[in-house]
């Protein structure tokens, strides 16, 4: 276990249906808590995200998904008649209860104008409570740094820039200087301006004990669940690749380009940061099958990103932020919401070039998939189905924050790192070498 | 077993670089009548990618944007099914001129050409050598030609002698096709070593790419008017493939700054103490002599690089391109933002080269990276273009761009030219994700410091650096960089093989 004492980030996900004679309403509600589309007003008076300290990102989205359909053209049946359901989405330092309460304290009246255009709320409704009752839990979260908090990474941020600055007016000095006067010199300049005042460097919180216990208890149960499940495992496995591959085989594809029109309202609120949103929905194939093989996946999944993917790498990739992966309908539907850098093109190119086999094996499990083998195998490196797929899927994020726009996840890293580094009265040689190249 | 290529189907651009010809110029068309457009084009002396023997001393090529095609009354459907970025066009949309850095002094609603109400439906290359354009382009502008078509524009060009205008070599690092079409890739594997030989398929639609795909381009039914000039679409035998043999092609012209370059170089190398032109070379990542690379060469060969052609060129490739920057992961020899690096970083699919499937499977669960950048830029396989371009106005050396400009100084640059079969993937890929992209391989506050805008970036302080790191010291970073190009015109068009310009020719409607 992490000795470091951290404030563990936390997520909600409120959502509730939509009332049909209130959406146009909603959408200039939401409309108007953006200076442009696509670029939020912080200190909008709906709810101004810029005074929650403690908050990462968060989204406000319709779920308004126009490949419901597919399920019915692909497979038959009835099909079927969803509302269209509003989610928030936050993702925040410290426990969901505080952010709640704090929600309803700044933002209550505004979240009021929402949530009454939604089914199930009446004016006079304790805010906290209702949204707590609303919200649905992921089945995989990931965070891409656990435990480092916003006010952490300003203070990292503003501690390099202030290095930074320091080390380009006195250039013709570290020209001079070896790595380990760099080092000394730097972390002298650092400990003055703490004692000035203008930079800090807080130390943490102690880890509550609360979410200690349920971490390590999560980090042996589930393996332990495996264990003892395996005899069974093991013997379902032939049957299993056998109902696998027998509807991989004939599942169809569902991944024609989108229109022009539909492409181009999604890159509207797309790279005015240099991190994007992305939010996708999808219905799940017909069937136990599928629906069991994910729920067991993203169960799966999600113990490897609370107890290894921590540190800012999901296997590969390294440019998300935040990610989830949440059941709607009773997991008869999937909503993917992440907050990744770069464009969309780069992001979708790291999924397939990076990560296209963790990729096939949540979304394969989807109605018009680019067709997969054994799960994990060909499926989204069929470059253009695979993005065609995912933007026919990708849904307009009315409202979309984050806290530190301008900072990638790398650069988070690296201002980590240079904290971390610089923290230490002195560095081994090799670290040394390593810690000077992060400027 | 694929079939061969049918040179004499694919115009000669895509083959040559038709260097012998140092006499250049492109024009943009605007249909004037459709019919007599499509007479011509009937007819145009298009050269190929046949071997001819003698080597013509004059070249054409023709492109069409997609406006081009609508002028000459190619069916809707059928248009319809050329790529999105194409159909939209290189500055038809601001979101996509958002994610290619045109933006401020680079905004479209500024070009000389190719912006809103210039953009012209085909450009017509000419290409000759010395002395002889002037009478190839007589001979080619008939009275069919000229009722045809109003020239909206003339791309002249001028010839440096393989430099560009900041006094580089440039064009030297070019990907190999794959004209024999033996690379095989593998659809689920990765590709562990670089190489410099790329799937015909990148370049020439109708052809596997690196995915092992056939990229999406305009199908035919068999019975479809003007279907019969086609050739059969290899991946649907039932379809008609207006795409074979024909590739998309990138025009931006570039405008070079020499003097601001020049000027910003020197006062940095006087405030730094240093001497020569070694901030200029950091900021390319070749030598301005000889254009030999910044990091030094590998010591085992890159596969597609210098074995082709006579042993002096093979030779010549070998001391420019043989070279990947593993050796150099902090960028100490070579800056990570430098100029060629973000062009063409050089990676693989899966760095560290993984022995065996055990740790193949470690990489990919994303452990094992040694190094602060391994894996986080994209794999350039995917990634590559073919350039094309040429220089336009008259150079001007090092010496002469420090001294204050006379009041009629005239413009210089580049007319980029970049053929890709994928233009998203591929070239604007290459434009956003690794030129303009302040946070390319972990660096932040700078964009490319040549084809920079400089523009702001939200939440940066500023975003017109440059770092150098040093070996066993603190980086040495080049600050308030000024913009050196600037985008005046550009374009999509697309390259039809000759027997979709025949199609072309004869299938539009009245």
């Amino acid at each position: 276990m992490d000795r470091v004492p951290m404030m563990p980030q936390s997520n909600l996900l409120v959502a509730a249906p939509l009332r049909a004679e209130r959406e146009a309403e909603l959408r200039a509600l939401l409309a108007s808590m953006n200076e442009a589309p696509g670029r939020v007003n912080p200190a909008n008076d709906i709810l101004p995200f810029e005074q929650f300290a403690q908050l990462h990102v968060a989204r406000l989205v319709i779920l308004e998904d126009q490949t419901v359909s597919d399920l019915h053209l692909a497979y038959g049946g009835s099909a079927p008649n969803y509302p269209l359901i509003l989610a928030f989405l936050a993702d925040f330092d410290g426990s969901a209860d505080a952010f709640r309460a704090d929600l309803a304290v700044r933002a209550g009246k505004g979240l009021e104008r929402i949530f009454s255009c939604c089914h199930g709320f009446t004016a006079g409704t304790d805010i906290a409570q209702w949204m707590k009752k609303h919200e649905t839990p992921p089945a995989t979260n990931y965070i891409n740094w656990l435990g480092r908090t916003v006010s952490q990474v300003r203070e990292e941020d503003a501690l390099r820039l202030a290095l930074e600055d320091h080390l380009q007016s006195h250039a013709s000095l570290f020209a001079a200087m070896g790595l380990k006067e760099t080092h000394a010199a730097l972390r002298e300049f650092m400990l003055g301006e703490i004692r000035a005042g203008r930079l800090a460097v807080t130390p943490q919180p102690p880890t509550p004990l609360g979410w200690r216990l349920h971490n390590l208890l999560h980090l042996v149960g589930v393996p332990l669940l495996l264990l003892l499940l395996a005899p069974l495992l093991i013997l379902y496995l032939p049957i299993f690749a056998i109902q696998l591959r027998s509807r991989e085989k004939t599942d169809p594809e569902i991944a024609p380009r989108v229109k022009a029109s539909y492409a181009e309202e999604l890159a509207t609120i797309e790279d005015y940061d240099v991190t994007n949103q992305f939010t996708a929905m999808g219905s799940l194939k017909p069937g136990l099958f599928r629906r069991w093989t994910l729920a067991f996946l993203l169960w799966a999944l999600n113990w490897t990103t609370r107890h290894i993917y921590t540190r800012g790498q999901l296997a590969r990739v390294g440019t998300i932020h935040f990610a989830r992966w949440v059941f709607i309908n009773g997991r008869r539907r999937l909503l993917f919401a992440s907050n990744y850098d770069g464009a969309l093109e780069t992001y979708m190119d790291d999924f397939i070039n990076k990560v296209g086999w963790g990729l096939n094996l949540v979304f394969s499990n989807g109605v018009g998939y680019p067709s997969s083998r054994w799960l994990i195998l060909d499926g989204a490196k069929d470059e253009q189905k695979f993005k065609n797929f995912l933007r026919r899927h990708e849904l307009p994020t009315q409202v979309w924050y984050k806290a530190y726009p301008g900072l990638t996840a790398f650069d988070l890293k690296r201002n980590t790192l240079i904290r971390e580094g610089i923290e230490k009265s002195s560095l081994p040689d090799a670290d040394l070498r390593q810690w000077v190249a992060l400027f | 077993m694929s079939a061969a290529v049918d040179y004499s189907d694919v115009q000669g651009l895509v083959r040559f670089g038709f260097a012998h010809m140092n006499e250049a110029a492109y024009l943009l068309l605007r249909v004037r009548n459709p019919a007599a457009a499509r007479a011509w084009l009937d007819q145009a002396p298009v050269t190929t990618a046949a071997d001819r023997s003698p080597v013509p001393s004059t070249a054409l090529q023709i492109a069409f944007t997609h406006q081009g095609l609508e002028a000459l009354r190619i069916p809707q459907h059928v248009i319809a099914g050329f790529s999105a970025e194409f159909l939209s066009g290189m500055a038809g949309d601001a979101n996509r001129s958002r994610r290619l850095g045109d933006t401020g002094a680079n905004s479209p609603s500024a070009w000389r050409w190719g912006g809103e109400g210039k953009i012209p439906h085909v450009v017509v290359m000419l290409f000759a050598e010395d002395g002889q354009l002037d009478t190839w382009q007589q001979s080619v502008a008939t009275p069919l030609f000229q009722g045809a078509f109003e020239e909206i524009g003339r791309l002249d060009t001028s010839d440096l002698g393989g430099r560009e205008h900041f006094g580089f070599i440039d064009g030297v690092s070019q990907p190999q096709l794959d004209w024999s079409r033996a690379r095989t890739v593998s659809v689920n594997g990765n590709q562990l070593a670089y190489g410099n030989v790329v799937c015909l398929g990148e370049f020439l639609l109708g052809y596997p790419n690196e995915y092992s795909r056939y990229t999406e381009r305009p199908l035919l039914d068999a019975g479809e008017a003007g279907s019969d000039e086609l050739p059969q679409a290899e991946d649907q035998p039932a379809k008609k493939d207006l795409g074979k043999n024909g590739t998309y092609v990138v025009i931006r012209q570039l405008e070079q700054d020499v003097r601001a370059f020049w000027q910003y170089v020197d006062e940095a190398t006087k405030s730094l103490h240093e001497t020569g032109y070694g901030l200029a070379e950091s900021m390319v990542g070749r030598r301005l002599e000889d254009g030999a690379p910044l990091v030094p060469l590998s010591q085992s060969p890159v596969p597609g690089v210098g074995d082709a052609g006579s042993a002096a060129r093979r030779r010549k490739d070998v001391q420019l391109n043989q070279f990947t920057y593993e050796s150099d992961p902090d960028g100490a020899s070579c800056p990570i933002g430098a100029h060629i690096r973000r062009g063409n970083p050089r990676t693989v699919d899966l760095p560290g080269h993984p022995k065996g499937l055990l740790a193949q499977a470690f990489h990919l669960l994303g452990f094992g990276e040694a190094n602060l950048h391994d894996d986080l830029v994209a794999s350039v396989r995917f990634h590559r273009i073919l350039r094309r371009g040429r220089e336009y106005g008259p150079a001007l050396s090092p010496g002469e761009a420090v001294q204050p400009a006379p009041s009629n100084d005239p413009g210089r640059g580049l007319h980029f030219i970049a053929l890709n079969a994928n233009i998203e993937r591929q070239f604007e890929f290459v434009q956003n994700a690794w030129m303009a992209r302040t946070k390319f391989d972990g660096l932040t506050e700078e964009s490319d410091p040549l084809l920079g805008n400089r523009e702001p970036v939200k939440g940066c302080p500023f975003t017109n650096a440059f770092s150098i790191p040093q070996d066993g010291k603190a980086r040495k970073r080049l600050v308030e960089m000024p913009q050196f190009v600037t985008v005046r015109g550009g374009a999509y068009f697309f390259m039809p093989g000759i027997r979709a310009l025949r199609y072309l020719s004869k299938t539009g409607g009245a």
